[in-house]
């Protein structure tokens, strides 16, 4: 089945490097990978190791230093930031470790804001209705101080899903969250996953969520160590 | 010591990363503002009063009511000053039958220590300037004294039990004394003779006078030196005492002055709080942690009082060093108005500057810091928990100490405080109001607008409490510009067009009333003059509500000087231009029943005059009581005919009195002089060309001065504005960045930002326009007393150039957002 889905990520040689107080600092090296229409990943590796540098790079909220990625077949750093910007508004959602929520929007302008800047008819109805997917319908008026850590990440993943991405990229989701609301939270973003028919990368460094994904690569000291 | 070390670790530690470098940049424009404007204040005022040493013939004068001990003449000369001795009293002279009362000068060697005597061989003759004193035997009598007894140079008088020949006109004495019409025709005469006269006899009233000249730091010192010996036989006359005319200028230069250094340590203060603000926020997490760690509240607190000291200290002193500057480029500017350069500054600036930057950084910035010592050791685990935000009232509490801590330094003038303390709390008041409404009212407009601008209007209604302080903070800075610019240039446009070309330069006394009309017809068919006459009556102030005024219970040597003699009194129908009314009211052309008078404000403290006093004058032997209706605010550095003293129509008239008026002539029109004296003997002509061109020179250095002051005062309200957008930059970025990731272009994240720093522009530039004119009334009004054209423009302009600055800084402040990676912007929280 994955070999007939065509890839929507792929990168090629990528490399990250920083430049920091101490010189050149080697952040990844070396990756090529590629991910397919509708199957499930996790990056998994000790913090440090470059997970969340790949995962932004493959999102294309950054450019790497070497080698290349593409989304759905286009070349990242061939696009200006407002390009990269279009791209993951129309193909990519996101759900971080840390929520993200903008604290001046409620609950429901959060998840409309991706559908607004994508220039969506009727934003609010498809907004309320990703915010009762993710059991959140009573709450829309909320603004983020005002909501649990497991409700924020619910609207994120309310907004990670509107507008119907390709691709859910997902840095650490349970990490800020007790045990019980964490699994809460894993089962709410598989399920809608495979009801949206998403692509999900996802990055953990507990090995029971990646067990959910179909597929999943180590990463160590900016490498690919297994895959 | 352990919370030392922990502290400037810390220090160190803020410091390169770049987070105390807004609170050190407010200091040190504080500071710099301080110290340039002590000096200013100061400094140029004292080198602008020693230009107008020329009035005083000396740098100081040293007055005594018994003869000048050799002592002090020593102390002087040791100090390195030079110094001559004038003695003076009243005295009759006589010329066959006539008599006149003369004021008698005498003069030696040295005088005048600043300025030069002018003298002519016959009346009205060719003027020279001179540096030789009357020769023994020989006396110099002005104009007056001649035409009075009829005499010529060349002529004898009889003076006590001498008799001494008159060799020249003095047509020009610079320190003459104060009030030009009141005095007596004089006459100088050499020291020498004075002996000779008999006519210094124990308890007679003579004055006794030590010039003195010298540099400035000796005359300062030296003057120290006689205010702190407390001598009371010996009071120190100043340029303030001689000339009304210039008091009120210095007087509104100082107020300015006070003003523009109170003005930009508040803005800076402001600008302090604010960054202190984004210190505390992004300081959040560290104190978090620092607890969690088991540190105690009073260690959190500690250390970063420590910090804030150790920081205020240096940057205190790299203002000093500022300011120190700037003082250079001031003397720079200053040279050539004064004879001398400015003395090298004292180190005292420095220590008042230290203070003054640590006042302002505790003062302003400890607030924020003392919340650090309430956040939440829980805010390890949930970020969002923010200590409470501080109570207003302990910001304003701690600011208005701060602030009251520092005027005193700054302006002696409480009016001018209280009016600016207040100024700043009813703008604070009109910008919380407007900002409020604002919010409230965008919070609506909000489900209407675009994404862009939703997401910027929303932002200023989540931010309520950052977005009031910021319009306040902004609005402040700005209102202050506008009011500073708008006094300013009605300021110094007043001061400009004070003494226009055409500002009467001779003034005409004892006109007899059966000469005005004939004096009228001549000055209007040989100069195409129109004069006003006034009426002037000589009175005695003999009782205040019935109590006797004795010369001896006040303090003030002009108010000894004022009651002892007669002095001017005149009455009017209507309130003249250049007056204005500070108490009571003008009286209507029918109140003939009582006698009123109208006293002058200065006079009126002077000799302890209240409204509704009683006051009895004696005029040619008779008694005449009248009760205080009004007090009055006199413009006299226009140099009008003017009263202290005026009475209501109908009372004063059956009284002998003279008549005076003011023109001016151009100076090839001098020959015109000539004939008017021939045609009416008994007039008196006062010439008053050379004091009028003085008191233009001071002008324009004050002008100077307060257009260098002026500059930093604007430099302080563009840090507010800049400290004020910056303390929300971090979220800003942050959010642009979140944002962008979720696929925002650059062009809806610009339209966003704009939208929120157009609107802080527009309500914090609407409500300053507003708050601007409203104070600038007030000032106008209470402290500056002058007339002030509130353009209409600001409305427009303050709006425009207030939301031109706050987005393009704004902007300029948050740029990064457009030039970095997404991914880098989101990993730095
Ligand atoms: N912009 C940067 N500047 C310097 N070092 C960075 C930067 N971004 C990432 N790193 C470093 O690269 C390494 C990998 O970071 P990251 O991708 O966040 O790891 P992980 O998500 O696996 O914990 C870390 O050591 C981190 O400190
Ligand atoms: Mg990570």
């Amino acid at each position: 089945m994955q070999s007939t889905s065509r890839p929507v990520v792929q990168a090629e040689k990528l490399g990250k490097q920083v430049l920091s107080p101490a010189g050149q600092l080697i952040i990844l090296q070396d990756i090529d990978l590629t991910i397919h229409a509708g199957e499930t990943l996790a990056i998994v590796g000790v913090s440090g190791s470059g997970k969340s540098t790949l995962l932004g790079l493959l999102a294309g909220l950054d450019i790497p230093t070497s080698g290349r990625v593409f989304i759905d077949g286009t070349n990242i750093s061939d696009l200006d930031e407002d390009g990269r910007a279009r791209m993951r508004n129309q193909r990519v959602g996101f759900v971080f470790q840390s929520f993200q929520l903008l604290a001046s929007l409620t609950a429901l302008e959060n998840v409309m804001l991706p559908l607004e800047l994508a220039g969506a008819v009727a934003p609010d109805i498809e907004a309320r209705q990703r915010l009762t997917e993710v059991g959140l319908a009573e709450r829309l008026q909320h603004y983020p101080n005002q909501l649990s850590g497991g409700e924020q990440q619910r609207v994120a993943i309310a907004r990670a899903f509107a507008g119907k991405p390709q691709i859910l990229f997902a840095d650490e989701p349970t990490g800020n969250l007790d045990q019980k609301t964490a699994q809460q939270i894993i089962d709410l973003l598989f399920s809608l996953n495979s009801e949206h028919g998403t692509t999900l990368v996802l990055v953990t460094h507990n090995p029971a969520i990646a067990d959910h994904c179909e597929r999943s690569l180590t990463l160590a000291g900016g490498k690919i160590i297994a895959s | 010591m352990k919370t030392f070390s922990l502290a400037v670790n810390a220090l160190r530690r803020d410091w390169r990363s770049g987070e105390l470098r807004l609170i050190a940049i407010a200091v040190v424009i504080a500071v710099a503002s301080f110290t340039s404007v002590s000096f200013f204040t100061d400094r140029v005022l004292q080198a602008t009063e020693l230009q107008s040493a020329e009035l005083l013939a000396a740098d100081l004068v040293l007055l005594s009511g018994r003869a000048i001990d050799a002592g002090l003449i020593e102390r002087a000369n040791a100090a390195g000053l030079i110094s001559s001795r004038t003695t003076s009293f009243r005295s009759i002279v006589i010329v066959a039958e006539k008599l006149q009362m003369a004021e008698v000068k005498a003069i030696e060697d040295g005088y005048p220590v600043r300025g030069h005597l002018r003298i002519s061989n016959t009346l009205f003759g060719e003027e020279s300037i001179t540096t030789e004193l009357p020769a023994p035997g020989t006396v110099w009598v002005d104009v007056r004294l001649l035409q009075i007894l009829n005499i010529e140079p060349g002529d004898q008088i009889n003076l006590g039990a001498s008799q001494l020949t008159v060799s020249k006109v003095l047509t020009y004495e610079p320190d003459r004394g104060g009030d030009l019409f009141n005095i007596a025709p004089r006459l100088l005469m050499n020291m020498i003779d004075v002996p000779a006269t008999e006519l210094i006899l124990p308890g007679s009233r003579v004055q006794y006078r030590l010039l003195l000249g010298g540099k400035l730091d000796a005359i300062k010192q030296f003057r120290q030196m006689i205010e702190s010996n407390n001598e009371d036989d010996l009071k120190i006359h100043s340029i303030r005492d001689a000339r009304p005319e210039l008091k009120s200028a210095l007087e509104r230069a100082e107020q300015f002055l006070g003003l523009a250094a109170l003005v930009s340590i508040a803005l800076a203060g402001l600008a302090v709080a604010m960054s202190a603000q984004r210190y505390a926020i992004r300081h959040f997490d560290n104190c978090a942690i620092m607890r969690c760690l088991g540190a105690e509240q009073s260690t959190i607190t500690n250390i970063y009082f420590i910090q804030l000291l150790i920081l205020s200290v240096i940057s205190s002193l790299a203002g000093c060093g500022i300011g120190y500057i700037a003082q250079h480029g001031l003397s720079a500017l200053m040279s050539g108005l004064t004879p001398e350069a400015l003395p090298a500054p004292s180190l005292l600036p420095v220590a008042t500057g230290l203070l003054t930057g640590m006042i302002t950084v505790l003062g302003f910035a400890m607030p924020q810091i003392l919340r650090l010592r309430n956040v939440s050791p829980l805010r390890v685990l949930r970020r969002d928990l923010a200590p409470l935000p501080l109570r207003g009232i302990t910001t304003y509490i701690f600011a208005v100490v701060a602030l009251a801590l520092l005027t005193p330094w700054q302006s002696g003038n409480i009016h001018l405080t209280v009016y600016m303390l207040l100024g700043i709390f009813v703008t604070g008041l009109i910008l919380t109001g407007s900002a409020r409404l604002m919010i409230h009212w965008l919070n609506h407009l909000r489900s209407r607008v675009g994404v862009a601008a939703r997401y910027g209007l929303a932002n200023i209604a989540r931010r309520k409490n950052q977005s009031i302080a910021q319009i306040l903070g902004i609005g402040l800075g700005v209102m202050v510009m506008l009011l500073l610019t708008l006094i300013r240039t009605d300021l110094l446009e007043s001061w400009s067009n004070k003494l226009p070309d055409g500002t009467p330069n001779y003034f005409l006394i004892n006109i007899q009333p059966d000469e005005i009309e004939m004096l009228q017809a001549f000055m209007q068919q040989h100069a195409a003059l129109t004069t006003d006459i006034y009426p002037m009556i000589r009175g005695r102030l003999t009782a205040i509500n019935g109590k006797a005024v004795n010369p001896n219970v006040y303090k003030d040597q002009r108010a000894q000087r004022l009651v002892s003699r007669e002095f001017n009194l005149s009455w009017a129908r209507d309130l003249q231009a250049g007056n204005r009314l500070v108490a009571g009211n003008w009286w209507s052309a029918h109140e003939t029943d009582n006698t009123q008078f109208s006293v002058e404000q200065g006079i009126a403290e002077t000799l302890g005059i209240n409204m509704h006093d009683k006051l009895t004058y004696s005029i040619a032997g008779q008694d005449i009581t009248g009760e205080v209706t009004n007090l009055r605010w006199v413009e006299w550095d226009s140099f009008n005919v003017n009263f202290f003293v005026i009475a209501n129509p109908g009372k004063l008239e059956k009284y002998p009195g003279t008549y005076i008026t003011s023109f001016y002539l151009a100076a090839d029109k001098k020959k015109l002089l000539i004939d008017l004296v021939k045609r009416f003997p008994s007039v008196t002509v006062v010439d008053i060309d050379a004091l009028l061109s003085q008191v233009r020179i001071i002008m324009q250095q004050v002008i100077k001065t307060i257009e260098f002051v002026f500059g930093f005062t604007l430099l302080a309200g563009l840090i507010v504005m800049f400290a004020a957008l910056q303390t929300t930059h971090d979220e800003r970025i942050h959010e642009s960045a979140l944002l962008s990731a979720l696929g925002a272009n650059r062009h809806q994240i610009l339209a966003s930002l704009i939208a929120e720093f157009l609107c802080l522009g527009l309500v914090a530039g609407v409500s300053s326009a507003f708050s601007a004119t409203v104070v600038a009334l007030a000032l106008a009004e209470f402290v500056f007393k002058m007339d002030v054209f509130i353009n209409p423009w600001v409305w427009l302009i303050a709006p425009l150039i207030c939301s031109l600055v706050i987005v393009l800084g704004g902007l300029a402040g948050t740029r990064k957002v457009f030039n970095t990676a997404p991914m880098v912007a989101l990993r730095k929280i």
